[in-house]
């Protein structure tokens, strides 16, 4: 089974879109939303849930007042000044690392596992699909964007599909690094600003630095043809697959609105006609 | 003050706004980019770095000969960052390390001592007035929250601080905006723009700051981010419209206000209604006690 990761290093180059419409057109793919910060490819793909799991991962310490005797210990050790001066722990600002739990004299810190989110297995128009949710504020984003692409492939595998196809998270942090590895390649949604410029940079470096075959494709290249071009040379210097551009379109939020990818909206629409041919390349190069 | 310009979605804008409105205020200003992943902010105001700082994280080193494989560090560790194999030899998974000190301390023969991992590089400098500040996170690392606190040292009380936030809801946008006076949050009016948005108010209401909202390409997508902030209680403080010049100008690296001269005065519009929210919250929180 392949799977292909769709990440940028900006965000809102337009992953979402691309991976919904490539949902689309495959004909043989599970989907997994590994954007599990902010996900939205369910707004467009709107999954029927069949499953729903809790995230437990790590723990958050808890003092209890009762046993406490403010001797000060733990909040000289919390690295993440974490424990206020009247003893309770911003949940917020613990790290769950359990040192003052550890060495509290009087046992009077509780270490309880924290739920930090859930995931789901769905339904979708397109194909079984793996995605979650992070809760607001929480730590361990990147077990959960490992623990939902090992879904996916689960998915894949028993529906007999061969591939994958995954949204990943912007950045090139913890979660970005969470949804890289092992996959067959990342394709690169690129925008041709300064920022998408520099942006792709570190992200092509990331993957370079953790040997994956990266791909890139600029979007709105027609918004400045110079940083297009630019990006596309050091993309070939970097031995990077060009795949293609697809121009600045409407329909893209139009077809958003709407709750669609842009080939249902309006399939021949120029940024249709341009995903159909990187399509095909992709198809190409992932052997599927 | 520190007003913290965050989105939840990323590429809404957050950049443009933040260097945008850190150019038109006079003053004591300063610039933190707090998007160490991908930091933008240099992009458009061009600073002359003067100053580059090195940022590392504490990691252990242990020393073989003292260690007498207990498995105590192994154990404390919450991370997997170290581990005893067969009762032979400890192996510390730097990468993983939090830092948070409890294998030294728990190491009943002293045989644990502090290393350093880099965790990236702090750059300072100046656009004429306006002090600058990003951070650079290695590529490779995956441990964003410590650099952009390290960033956030940097804040000076009496100045007024703009932090150009991370995108996202977890810990490294929380970092960037916890303990802060305003939070600025930049959207665009399309389903995905919202949902952030209503993912971004949450993790801002869970952190009990002040925010108002800017909607960018305003007039794109549809009506329900208006909708929302209208039953939320929001104020929108400012509007940008789609348009292809502040599209192509950006892509450039122009700062809107070098190229559209007028929006000086909306931004600093968007400051005094700024200050205006925080006097009425002020007055709200003293009125409540």
């Amino acid at each position: 089974m392949k799977e292909l990761v769709v990440i940028s290093g900006k965000g809102g180059t337009g992953k979402t879109s691309l991976l919904a419409a490539f949902a689309c057109l495959a004909k043989n793919a599970a989907i997994c939303d590994a954007d599990v910060d902010a996900a939205d490819l369910h707004l467009i793909l709107n999954p029927q849930v069949r499953q729903r799991q809790d995230f437990v991962s790590g723990h958050s310490a808890a003092i209890d007042p009762a046993k406490c005797t403010r001797c000060g210990l733990c909040r000289e050790l919390c690295q993440w000044q974490a424990i206020d001066e009247d003893f309770v722990v911003d949940a917020i600002g613990c790290e769950g690392c359990g040192v003052c739990y550890y060495f509290c004299p009087e046992k009077a810190i509780a270490f309880p596992p924290s739920t930090c989110g859930e995931w789901f297995l769905s339904d979708t128009r397109f194909g079984p699909m793996a995605h979650a949710r992070l809760g607001l504020a929480e730590e361990n984003s990147g077990k959960l964007v490992t623990l939902i692409r090992q879904e996916g492939k689960k998915l894949a595998e028993v529906n007999g599909l061969g591939l994958l196809l995954t949204d990943g998270p912007p950045g090139i942090g913890c979660p970005v690094i969470a949804s890289m590895g092992g996959a067959s390649a990342v394709l690169i949604v690129a925008e041709p600003t300064v920022s998408g410029r520099h942006d792709m940079e570190r992200v092509v470096q990331l993957s370079d630095f953790f040997k994956i075959p990266a791909m890139v494709c600029v979007n709105k290249f027609d918004i400045n043809l110079d940083q297009t071009h630019a990006i596309e040379a050091y993309a070939r210097e970097r031995r990077v697959t060009v795949m293609g551009r697809i121009p600045f379109d409407p329909a893209f939020t139009e077809a958003m609105v709407q709750a669609q990818t842009i080939f249902e909206y309006d399939g021949i629409a120029p940024g249709a006609r341009a995903l159909k041919t990187i399509w095909n390349r992709l198809t190409w190069e992932l052997g599927i | 003050m520190i007003i913290s310009v965050a989105s939840g979605k990323g590429g809404t804008g957050k950049t443009t706004v933040a260097t945008n409105l850190a150019v038109c205020l006079s003053g004591d200003v300063q610039l933190l980019d707090c998007d160490v992943e991908e930091p933008n902010a240099h992009l458009f105001l061009r600073p002359a770095i003067q100053h580059v700082e090195t940022v590392t994280a504490s990691v252990p080193l242990v020393d073989l000969d003292k260690c007498t494989f207990c498995g105590n560090c192994a154990e404390i560790c919450q991370f997997k960052a170290i581990v005893v194999l067969g009762g032979a030899t400890v192996l510390p998974f730097h990468e993983l390390c939090h830092s948070c000190g409890g294998c030294l301390r728990v190491c009943p023969e002293g045989a644990i001592r502090e290393g350093a991992r880099e965790l990236g590089v702090i750059e300072r400098g100046r656009r004429d007035g306006l002090e600058f500040v990003h951070g650079r996170l290695r590529v490779g690392e995956a441990m964003s929250p410590p650099l952009i606190r390290k960033v956030r040292e940097a804040a000076r009380p009496g100045a007024v601080t703009v932090i150009d936030a991370p995108p996202g809801t977890s810990c490294p946008v929380i970092a960037a905006m916890k303990g802060v006076d305003f939070v600025l949050l930049v959207t665009e009016p399309t389903p995905f723009g919202l949902h952030d948005l209503t993912l971004a108010v949450g993790a801002v209401r869970i952190l009990g700051i002040p925010c108002g909202l800017v909607i960018n390409r305003a007039d794109m997508g549809d009506a329900r981010v208006r909708d929302y902030a209208a039953r939320e209680d929001l104020p929108i403080l400012m509007e940008i419209p789609f348009d292809r010049r502040i599209a192509e100008a950006c892509s450039r690296g122009e700062l809107l206000v070098e190229v559209m001269p007028a929006w000086k005065e909306r931004f600093l519009a968007l400051f005094k209604a700024i200050e205006g929210r925080l006097a009425h919250v002020r007055a709200e929180r003293k009125a409540a006690s």
